[in-house]
């Protein structure tokens, strides 16, 4: 562990991450607390420009609402979507990935074909029709997001479990008799970890991005503010206000970098072999 | 070559098949009568409309009839009808197909030849300012969503420049014709295709660095090298045709983003292609529409992938088509 962290803040890419996740959690976390201000409430006049008033910061848009506070709100929509429902493809895809790679033979054959299937369906189109079907909400929005981002856990998970599966310490648990759960559960997945982890931190990026598209196309949950439903609104009065929508998407891309960025350390640090690969 | 085109190409129709099932049950996991959600809510007021749907699809009928008669529909391209619209969905999508197409192929060019020139740019000048700057923009660019930076290249374009149309296809009105009309649409087309393509092209310079990188290392460039063949040589004929096999294969599986992609550019800018079709439907919560409108975009990335698999076959000539 002591190891890891090293390597980890070595790799200037994972530690600029490291800093800007560590700055959005913070401010999802203690923001709302710090700016009480709702995010829906009129607060001055509409298309107030920023840097003008100290108390509303950027602006507000064209209802008069505080783009500020709907940035900090934004954050917890965002990082809370991101980190749920990759949490939820990890565990859809780790144990069809695991079974698969475990067992072989025709599990394997059905569960890839599966996984195949899911992965040639267009992942955004197949989100949109999701969450419409479903009704907006973040349940709906996570669990969509999570139907399109298992696939290449399970097929990862899969890759590493069938290597691991032929080697002697694992044979070894097999002829002691230990069960097949017991074997993947406390031999295997353990070792299987890392790129895992590697993988997680850049699903958490595009979930992100998957969410503020959703809510930009007005696929938002209605009662929650997020980033991509302010971009989606300040569209109409672009030419009049470009404040509304230019912050919110620099928020955006600055946590996607951060995770990015997270990832190639986490990668350096943990595959220490891959680390001259990009993605 | 031949049974290995007809193995794919039977092997999507499967695969589009399982999806048109899916599309199937997805309409009954919407909450109501399939009829009343089909319908949408402007046709769902109208019983005749709902009693029509009801018929048509058998909906008192067993479940697996129900199925085997929408399979059948789709099958024969009856996509149904939008009330919304009051035209059948297989020819809404049909005008709107080849707007989507232009746009798409095009943003894939960009994306495919600006991505492996600046990712054999950084690659070649590894380690030094231009492959910085080169990697620092590649990860920004991969960091903004689409939507974003459609709306900033509209801020920058056109409404701060005045320099590109930030909607639609080609100017209403103006009724040009012939070469006139061709730089019309070209027009109205740089700044969509630039925006689908600037993701893209940020994983294909990324991508084809680390690949080239890769097989910079390999001891085939060493025995060119020890050749005496000159650098330039070395790295087009040699580095490239390999380093770009990965890449080839990331561009099949990117096929599904691109049409996504497209979605969100089709919407901000106006383009009047499947994926403005798509979000309207949506609007309206036109389900038979949008569902439709999915079921064609698989069928889309199906026949990219194909492509692609076929391309990578005749770049790689280690692989063989029987296989």
């Amino acid at each position: 562990m002591k190891q890891f962290w090293k390597s980890m803040l070595k790799s200037p890419s994972g530690v600029i991450g490291l800093i800007i996740l560590l700055l959005a959690i913070s401010v999802a976390v203690f923001g709302p607390m710090l700016f009480p201000n709702s995010p829906w409430r009129m607060v001055q006049r509409p298309f107030l420009p920023p840097f003008t008033l100290s108390a509303v910061p950027l602006g507000t848009d064209a209802l008069g609402r505080d783009v500020f506070a709907g940035m900090i709100f934004g954050a917890r929509v965002s990082l809370l979507v991101g980190l749920v429902s990759t949490l939820v493809a990890l565990l859809v895809g780790v144990p069809i990935g695991a079974m698969a790679g475990y067992f072989g033979g025709k599990v394997d054959d059905a569960l890839m074909r599966f996984t195949e299937f899911f992965q040639t369906i267009p992942s955004f189109a197949l989100a949109i029709v999701l969450v419409a079907i479903l009704q907006p909400s973040i349940y709906s929005i996570v669990a969509s997001i999570a139907v399109v981002s298992w696939p290449p856990v399970a097929r990862l998970v899969r890759g590493e479990v069938l290597s691991l599966r032929t080697r002697e310490y694992v044979q070894a648990a097999v002829v002691t008799g230990q069960s097949n759960t017991w074997i993947i559960l406390r031999e295997i997945l353990p070792n299987a970890l890392s790129p895992v982890i590697v993988l997680a931190s850049l699903m958490v990026a595009t979930a992100i991005l998957l969410e503020s598209s959703l809510s930009f196309l007005g696929l938002g949950d209605p009662n929650l503010i997020s980033w991509g439903y302010m971009v989606g609104a300040g569209r109409t009065v672009i030419r009049q206000a470009w404040w509304i929508t230019v912050f919110p998407g620099v928020a955006i891309l600055i946590s996607v970098l951060g995770l990015n960025l997270i990832g190639e350390g986490l990668n350096d640090a943990l595959n220490p072999r891959l680390s001259r690969e990009g993605r | 070559m031949l049974s290995f085109v007809a193995q794919r190409v039977l092997k999507g129709v499967i695969v589009l098949l399982a999806i048109v099932v899916l599309n199937f049950f997805l309409i009954r996991l919407a909450p109501g009568d399939p009829a009343v959600v089909m319908a949408g809510e402007a046709g769902a007021s109208d019983q005749i409309f709902v009693k029509q749907l009801r018929e048509k699809f058998g909906l008192d009928k067993p479940l697996p009839e129900q199925l085997f008669i929408y399979v059948k529909g789709v099958v024969t391209l009856d996509l149904g009808f939008s009330f919304r619209q009051q035209a059948p969905v297989a020819k809404l999508i049909g005008e709107r197909l080849p707007a989507t197409l232009l746009l798409t192929l095009t943003a894939f060019a960009i994306s495919l030849m600006l991505g492996i020139l600046f990712g054999t740019f950084a690659a070649r000048f590894a380690g030094t300012f231009l492959d910085t700057a080169i990697t620092i923009f590649a990860l920004i660019f991969y960091a903004m969503p689409i939507f974003w930076v459609a709306l900033m290249g509209i801020l920058l374009f056109s409404v701060t420049t005045d320099w590109l149309p930030s909607f639609g296809y080609e100017t209403v009105g103006a009724n040009l014709t012939g070469l006139g009309h061709v730089v019309d649409v070209v027009k109205h087309l740089i700044m969509p295709a630039m925006t689908l393509g600037l993701f893209f092209m940020a994983t294909y310079t990324r991508m084809t660095r680390a690949s080239m990188l890769e097989v910079k290392r390999l001891d085939f460039v060493k025995t060119a090298r020890a050749k005496g063949l000159s650098d330039a040589v070395i790295q087009r004929r040699h580095v490239l045709r390999n380093a770009l096999l990965p890449v080839v294969t990331l561009a099949g599986v990117h096929s599904g983003t691109l049409i996504g992609g497209a979605v969100i550019t089709e919407t901000v800018f106006a383009w009047p292609g499947i994926g403005r079709l798509m979000y309207d439907a949506l609007l309206q919560r036109d389900y038979n529409l949008l569902l439709g409108v999915f079921v064609i975009c698989s069928a889309m990335v199906l026949i990219f992938n194909l492509i692609t698999d076929l391309v990578y076959r005749l770049v790689d000539p280690r692989i063989e088509f029987a296989s």
